[in-house]
């Protein structure tokens, strides 16, 4: 089934009974070539990329819950590349230029909207940062504008400019950053992997995983043991319990971070907007609803749920930036469960079994990640080589101390990230 | 969440400071080689259920606490000061 206009325009016509399901619901095989544990965004696009760029189909997804259910169908939403280490800066600048190849690549709208980033800041130190920030991602080959007071001015005229606690000094305008429809994002990759030939099995558990002599033999599950010769671990927070499974301690604390919308308001904010002072960005969705959040709860959860006292410091801190959202009633809250590494860079790598392979560590900020993750890990299970865009995405650097990409300059250590 | 500090009795969670698994307490020899140290500083058990952390009690005694707490629930279980759970 291929999307087109003309083709909506005859559904349309003709009481949309022409539609079919984007993917199958096969019983999962007795064996693989490759098995990858985790259907969410992540998996769902290294299993489109193993199939379209390395003719590799013999592959199954197994997912606990359903296809779409998890952190992808649970974030904000925000695509950008505006990160300043070597190593995290080639690799989301490689994701932003396969999010602007997407739709077209996958036959699908997935709504990816370059709006416009901005990050603000409020002090002569906060400016030279972004400055230098922005200089970075210019040397990257992305693009970044520094604007003055007056300049965000143009561009939100409805922050609160008399703030004298934290006053708008400027800001960093990523204009190819924006945002774009989370679930779609998994729908299109879950029908572009199917439709190659890769099974895509739903409520499958993975319950242990069958190493012999240190080679990776296949999966067990809650639908039968699957045999396999590649094993791909792609499960975001719970992969501390899944790497267990191989006998593996990973440098992974799983926390909760709380994000909200709003009922749905005629457009008011037109790009995403990050406050310098508080952790709070924001952004409004196509259908309306303001999207936004903030920082971690900063402790370890799995519960996909925080407490008050982070809702209440997200509201303040959009209140401060932003007076005119207060009368908007905020719909629903929830929390997605958050792979953190010590130092808020990610993991694509293999392990020390043949045949088994991990990517996690997404802390954050996964889903603009997805692409290139899915990317970068396909090429790493088929090639068994690093892809150049993540190839400082190490297991290892924690234990040696080489190639940490700490984005925040706090520390290698859990519970700073 | 509420945290029952063993010297100022029940507080709300935003007195304390979340330091993180309570394995901080079982620092290793210095020459116990990166392994070690690896294991010690990043790796984690990260378990979805019953877990022991450190706390700190940042406004309140300064008392560091190990906490016993669900990881799925919320649910503190029990928190003894770290002094008293290191002897």
């Amino acid at each position: 089934m291929r999307f087109s206009g003309l083709r909506i325009l005859k559904e349309g016509l003709t009481g949309n009974r022409g539609w079919t399901p984007h993917w199958r619901d096969p019983a999962p095989k007795s064996e693989y070539d490759i098995v990858i544990i985790g259907g969410g965004g992540h998996g769902l696009s290294t299993a489109y990329y193993l199939a379209a760029e390395h003719g590799l189909t013999n592959v199954a997804v197994l997912e606990k819950g359903y296809i779409g259910g998890g952190n992808v169908g649970r974030n904000t939403t925000i695509v950008r590349a505006n990160y300043f280490l070597p190593g995290n800066s080639e690799f989301y600048s490689h994701s932003l230029k396969l999010w602007e190849g997407l739709e077209e690549e996958l036959n699908y709208n997935v709504m990816h909207s370059q709006r416009g980033l901005i990050n603000l800041f409020h002090s002569d130190g906060q400016r030279d940062a972004f400055a230098r920030r922005g200089n970075a991602m210019i040397n990257q080959g992305d693009d970044a504008v520094l604007l003055d007071r007056e300049g965000v001015r143009k561009y939100l005229p409805y922050l609160d400019f008399d703030n004298v606690r934290f006053p708008v000094y400027g800001g960093l305008l990523h204009p190819r950053g924006g945002t774009a429809r989370h679930d779609a994002v998994a729908w299109g990759y879950a029908r572009g992997a199917d439709s190659r030939g890769v099974d895509l099995i739903q409520n499958c558990e993975v319950t242990g995983i069958d190493i012999e002599n240190g080679v990776v033999k296949g999966v067990q599950t809650t639908r039968g043991a699957i045999r396999a010769k590649k094993v791909a671990m792609v499960v975001a927070g719970r992969s501390g319990q899944v790497a267990a499974m191989a006998g593996m301690r990973i440098p992974v604390e799983s926390h909760v971070l709380q994000a909200f919308v709003t009922e749905g308001l005629k457009p008011c904010i037109d790009h995403v907007v990050s406050f310098g002072m508080g952790h709070f960005y924001i952004s409004q969705s196509d259908k309306g609803g303001l999207v936004f959040g903030g920082d971690l709860d900063m402790y370890a959860s799995y519960a996909q749920r925080g407490n008050l006292p982070l809702v209440e410091h997200v509201m303040e801190a959009g209140m401060t930036l932003m007076p005119m959202i207060g009368k908007a009633k905020v719909l629903r809250s929830w929390g997605g469960i958050m792979d953190m590494t010590p130092d808020g860079s990610p993991i694509i790598d293999k392990t020390h079994v043949e045949g088994l392979y991990l990517d996690c560590g997404w802390n954050y900020g996964g889903f603009k990640a997805v692409p290139a993750s899915g990317n970068c890990f396909a090429h790493l299970i088929a090639t068994d080589r690093h892809h150049a865009a993540a190839e400082k995405f190490r297991l290892d650097r924690f234990r040696s101390g080489v190639g940490l990409m700490d984005e925040e300059g706090t520390g290698a250590q859990h519970n700073l990230h | 969440m509420r945290i029952t500090c063993p010297i100022c009795g029940e507080r709300d969670r935003r007195e304390f400071y979340y330091k993180s698994a309570a394995v901080a307490l079982e620092r290793p020899d210095p020459e116990a080689g990166d392994g070690v140290w690896n294991d010690y500083l990043h790796l984690r058990e990260n378990p979805a259920g019953v877990t022991r952390e450190l706390w700190y009690h940042e406004t309140g005694c300064s008392a560091w606490l190990v906490v016993t707490r669900n990881t799925v629930s919320h649910e503190i279980l029990d928190a003894v000061l770290a002094s008293e759970a290191r002897a």
